[in-house]
């Protein structure tokens, strides 16, 4: 009987780092292109709409980086989180506490210099994400309990908590939509380039990236989080404290998705409302593994998730096909790259016929 | 009274895909998988039940397709985690944004709907046993699951030798393979089992309580029944009694929204109170709750 | 089935044979052509020292293990097994060297898992066990819990396990390893009793008086090739030592000196509770200056947690624990490192973050005096790791990730970071638990060199040969406790191993 087995490599496949994305990517063109068809639609012209076509309109390639800001923060939360060995799948609820401090806060900062309009709006969405991540990170850190769980279980409790808002206190008391108070014109992030909705939550996104690269690969402290992330039981060895590592990283990132929410509320919305989010926490998950929980990875992840999702939307309207084709396509290349990226350190063997 | 009765005929009613979601993630966890694919699965059970109901008329053949979906779905991050080995907890995330992707990309191509829908399909109905009303007034399905589907799997754990080797495997992998076990086939099949439980509790919202689909129809129930597996300490009954709590919760805020008291309150914030309450639970008897021995870890011979 | 009594005096027809096995993993030849054959009835021996290949040959006898080449023959019909279910339908039983046992379930349990029927019969089963267990003397409860069971019970299960499976063929990889002499003694007992009942028996171990005592033929494996098999009343020891080792052996000659009488680590009345029972029970230990101090005990008898506790991995419950003079009693592991102690865990790869580099694993527990304005100073690590591993003579780049190193790198990359910290005190365990011959005498040389050096050493260590040779005292620990304390003037081997199983005369 002949076979195919895994086999670890000696030494991990170098090139493998950029060949095996690429790899991931067509495997999911070809597989998703099945549901192209199915919808009636020519897959090669709607996957030329959706990552060649933003590439030829600068409106287009604009917007593509609007989608792609909240992605990079939400992407650079999980990676963190992630790479220390906290599984903080809470991203979303975080993301929307955040939203719902910057919400809160935004139209009562009348009369500051914008700047310092801009500095409130973003600390209060990062407490608001810290509050919301606190929970599960001291359970988990005092009491051993699965922030996996805890943390999930945080995102529909914090949908509810916003749709309450809306429906009762916040409800808009001029028209009646259950959207808050539009937040002031001080507190707005300006827009970085005209005819584009490209604003100063970008800068923001870049600057979170930079920081947080340079704590992981650079500083002490990220070393220490590393290894508590590779091997807790190591690190406790050595001497590190790993769940108060834990608790910087749990807290660090909920306060970075919380920024999300405040970047979404000051930049895009300007106020809060029900679907501000609409799972860009869960593709924050997507966003931290595609890219390899490396912050250079995460932008080019993030990159190509919002090329999915802004080409989807154009598909949707040129061709009629449904735009949660972007879910469709990000969830197959999600669980295909995971797959694929294993032959960095495994490779095929056929075993012939005895 | 009939206040508390109501409570109590809710709380069967909602338990039922908790119940079914819970008991198919013990079998899972048992066998030392994390299926995080779960609220995808109910997910996207809930939504090709209803699609093959509606497409063929019959809720027979609904449930029938939720179930196979369920069973792929199972299949699928075998492969991905029990072959290949990868990350459990990104390939069952990647699972259920893929197959939530999924059940709404279909829906918005073949049912042509989007928010809300008009589609209804005939739902199985509810039955009141000797005629009893009041409490014992509940669908089949919840009949069935709370009476026959947990008993059975709590059987089948403890006096089969496919329960035996399923709890084998998610202790010690290497002493089952030594002992002659696939393991691999055992992970297989606990998956496959647990993939169509989930998908037939997804399948009950759509085919028996609301014969309809709207989107974001689990609404975390999913993550609930993970909270109820550490919550029932791996055990299908324990699991269970968690999920009552949970429904018992629910069923009250839903009656207490009712009552004038309470008129002024926004709804959704007394539907976040369950998840509060699993929370709370969790916390009261999952400390340091003991996992299975080979909970998250691949099998890979030496 | 019931083992008979009756002896057979002659070996009978060859009842399994595995024919020119080769396996190789990467670059290593784990077995090169490897012949072994056992007959009904006989005890053969299967001797080699630490990675000489015993246990793959094994493996693939028991489908563990594919071969890259090779076959096997089963009376004498060849015989494809390509998984443990393929040998146990073909007899084969086997019990592996860390019991392949469900700790959460119970004796019964544990061995009929994998037998076909649908559904448990637990009633019949246990009669089966029982009975089973009455021919052999064994006392085992089937309805126990196997996490109770002491490591001497667990091997009995093993056993079990196989014979309730019906096995003509017994392997048994290294029984010995994790018992005291005189558990040994009744386990070969009873082994005997299975061959006279005419099971076939391979005998896996590193020891040659436990061939000597079982066997009438012996293979010897050297290195993943196969040297030969041999008739043992043929051959001296010397004779078959030189087989397996390929040279003649070097005696250990370490410098002696005298101890000091500064004492270096003092530990008082220590007691760590767990679950209501007492891993730990009242033990007090002083090492001095110059000193190595040996702990000996057959596994699970407390010293896991002793060094766990001065580690700063587990608290105490009760007692003080003094280093130089500071107090560590609830110390956590930085404040031991702070005081001057060393440590070297009993679990190597619990130790190190595997996937990191060697330079990342040395300078990670005081990785807060690498800092140059904020960032890590990999410049001023390199330096000091290239140092080392020079020093050490450790083959890797600093770069390596640890996991691509051997266990004996991977051990020195361990004593390098500890002994460049200059450590007053050290704490081993397990020192060369899997290591060849070549890394287990160069560290035991390192631990020498220190001691000579002025550093009190506490070694804990389940090779007696080991303690023997170093240590300056022996303490033996049985039940938590330590029941019997012996100075190299009067090291008895005898006497520690009684010791060990709990009825020594002190």
């Amino acid at each position: 009987m002949s076979s195919i087995r895994i086999v670890a490599r000696t030494q991990s496949w170098r090139n493998g780092a950029v060949i095996l994305p690429l790899v991931a990517v067509l495997i999911t063109l070809l597989v998703t292109s099945g549901a192209v068809f199915a919808a009636n639609a020519n897959p090669l012209q709607v996957f030329f709409e959706i990552f060649i076509e933003p590439f030829r309109s600068r409106y287009s390639f604009l917007e593509t980086l609007v989608s792609a800001t909240p992605l990079f923060l939400t992407g650079t939360a999980v990676a963190l989180a992630f790479r220390s060995g906290y599984y903080n799948i809470g991203a979303e609820g975080q993301l929307l506490v955040g939203a719902i401090f910057a919400a809160g806060i935004g139209p009562r900062l009348g009369g500051v210099p914008q700047i310092f309009g801009i500095l409130a709006m973003v600390f209060a969405g990062a407490f608001g994400g810290l509050v919301w991540a606190l929970i599960p990170a001291l359970l988990r850190t005092r009491a051993n309990i699965d922030e996996v769980v805890t943390t999930l279980l945080l995102n529909p409790t914090a949908t509810l908590l916003v749709a309450g808002l809306l429906n009762g206190p916040w409800r808009n008391p001029v028209t009646h939509f259950n959207e808050s108070e539009r937040i002031v014109a001080a507190a707005e992030f300006p827009i970085l380039l005209s005819r584009s909705r490209i604003n100063f939550g970008f800068v923001v996104a870049v600057i979170v990236m930079i920081i947080v690269a340079l704590v992981v690969h650079r500083s002490a402290l990220g070393l220490k989080m590393r290894a508590a992330g590779l091997s807790p039981e190591g690190a406790r060895f050595n001497g590190l404290a790993v769940e108060g590592l834990l608790l910087k990283a749990a807290l660090g990132s909920g306060a970075i998705a919380g920024i999300t929410g405040a970047c979404l509320v000051g930049g895009i919305q300007f106020r809060l409302t029900e679907g501000i989010s609409g799972g860009l926490g869960y593709t924050g998950i997507l966003v931290a593994t595609l890219g390899g929980l490396n912050i250079l990875g995460v932008a080019a992840a993030g990159f190509l998730l919002a090329l999915v999702n802004v080409g989807a939307s154009s598909a949707n309207r040129v061709f009629g096909i449904p735009a949660q084709l972007s879910a469709v396509i990000s969830g197959s290349l999600m669980m295909i790259t995971v797959a694929v990226m294993l032959f960095r350190r495994y490779r095929l063997v056929y075993r012939k016929a005895k | 009274m009939s206040f508390l009765v109501n409570v109590l005929e809710a709380m069967l009613r909602v338990s039922t895909p908790l119940a079914l979601g819970s008991s198919g993630e013990v079998v899972t966890e048992r066998s030392g998988v994390l299926n995080l694919g779960i609220e995808g699965t109910m997910y996207a059970g809930a939504f090709f039940g209803f699609y093959a109901a509606y497409q063929t008329d019959s809720r027979w053949v609904g449930l029938a397709v939720a179930i196979a979906v369920g069973a792929l779905a199972g299949a699928l991050l075998s492969f991905l985690v029990v072959t290949l080995g990868v990350n459990q907890h990104t390939a069952g995330l990647g699972m259920t944004i893929f197959l939530i992707g999924t059940s709404e990309f279909v829906n918005r191509a073949a049912l042509g709907t989007g928010f809300g829908t008009s589609l209804k399909v005939e739902t199985f109905g509810v039955i009141k046993p000797f005629g009893l009303g009041g409490i014992a007034a509940q669908y089949g399905m919840t009949y069935v699951t709370l009476l026959i589907v947990v008993p059975c799997l709590w059987w089948m754990l403890r006096h089969t030798s496919l329960g035996l080797a399923i709890t084998a495997v998610g202790e010690n992998p290497e002493a089952a393979d030594v002992a002659g076990i696939n393991v691999k086939l055992t992970r297989y099949i606990a998956l496959i089992i647990g993939g169509m439980l989930m998908a037939a509790g997804g399948a009950f919202l759509t085919l028996a309580t609301l014969g309809s689909f709207t989107l974001d129809i689990i609404a975390g129930r999913g993550w609930v029944c993970l909270a109820l597996v550490i919550f029932g300490r791996w055990g299908v009954f324990r699991a269970l009694a968690g999920g009552l709590l949970f429904s018992f919760v629910y069923a009250l805020q839903f009656r207490l929204r009712l009552l004038d008291a309470w008129q002024g309150v926004p709804f959704e914030l007394l539907l976040a109170l369950p998840y509060l309450i699993t929370i709370v639970a969790l916390v009261a008897s999952g400390r340091n709750a003991k996992y299975p021995g080979a909970y998250l870890k691949p099998y890979r011979r030496a | 089935m019931s083992v008979s009594t009756h002896v057979i005096d002659e070996p009978g027809p060859i009842t399994a044979r595995l024919i020119d096995i080769s396996k190789r993993f990467g670059d290593v030849i784990a077995n090169d052509r490897v012949c072994l054959d056992v007959r009904r009835g006989e005890i053969v021996g299967l001797l080699g020292e630490n990675g000489a290949g015993k246990s793959t040959l094994v493996k693939v006898l028991y489908g563990l293990t594919l071969p890259d080449e090779g076959r096997i023959e089963i009376d004498r019909a060849p015989s494809t097994i390509r998984k443990p279910s393929d040998a146990i339908a073909a007899g084969i039983g086997m019990v592996t060297q860390h019991f392949s046992l469900v700790s959460t379930m119970t004796v019964v349990e544990n061995i009929i898992l994998g037998t076909s029927r649908i559904i448990i019969d637990r009633d019949s089963a246990r009669k089966k066990i029982v009975l089973l267990c009455e021919s052999l003397g064994f006392g085992v409860d089937p309805d126990e819990l196997v996490s109770a069971l002491s490591v001497g019970q667990r091997q009995r299960v093993e056993i079990l396990k196989a014979l309730y499976r019906d096995c003509r063929v017994l392997v048994l990889d290294e029984p010995t390893a994790v018992l005291a002499p005189q558990e040994a003694e009744t386990l070969f007992k009873a082994v005997r009793l299975l061959a006279n009942s005419g099971i076939a028996v391979i005998l896996i171990t590193h020891k040659l008086h436990e061939v000597r005592k079982m066997c009438q033929r012996v293979t010897i494996l050297r290195r993943g090739s196969c040297v030969g098999t041999y008739e043992v009343a043929q051959h001296s020891d010397d004779e078959l030592v030189e087989l397996m080792v390929g040279r003649a052996v070097e005696h250990a000659n370490h410098e002696t000196v005298k101890p000091g009488n500064l004492v270096r680590m003092s530990v008082r009345n220590l007691v760590v509770e767990s679950r209501g029972g007492r891993i730990l029970d009242n033990v007090s230990l002083e090492i001095r200056e110059r000193e190595i101090i040996g702990v000996a005990g057959v596994s699970g008898n407390g010293q896991s947690a002793l060094v766990s506790v001065l580690c700063g991995l587990t608290r105490p419950t009760k007692g003080k624990i003094e280093v130089n003079g500071h107090d560590l009693t609830h110390g956590k592991p930085m404040d031991y490192l702070n005081a001057g102690v060393g440590r070297i865990a009993e679990d190597r790869h619990a130790s190190v973050i595997a996937e990191m580099s060697v330079a990342h694993n040395i300078v990670l527990e005081r990785i807060d005096g690498f800092r140059k304005a904020g960032a890590i100073d990999e410049k001023a690590i390199s330096t000091l790791v290239q140092k080392l591993i020079q020093q050490f003579a450790i083959r890797a780049a600093p770069n390596d990730p640890v996991s691509s190193l051997s266990g004996g790198n991977m051990q020195k990359v361990l004593l390098a970071k500890v002994l460049s910290r200059e450590p007053k005190v050290l704490v081993i365990a397990q020192p060369t638990r899997g290591l060849d011959v070549l890394a287990t005498r160069e560290i035991r040389n390192m631990l020498a060199f220190q001691r000579v050096n002025g550093a009190g050493i506490l070694l804990v260590s389940e090779d007696l040969d080991e303690l023997l040779e170093l240590s300056d005292r022996i303490l033996v620990m049985y039940e938590g406790r330590i029941v019997a304390e012996f100075t190299n003037s009067q090291f008895d081997r005898n006497e520690i191993g009684l010791a060990m199983t709990g009825s020594g005369s002190r």
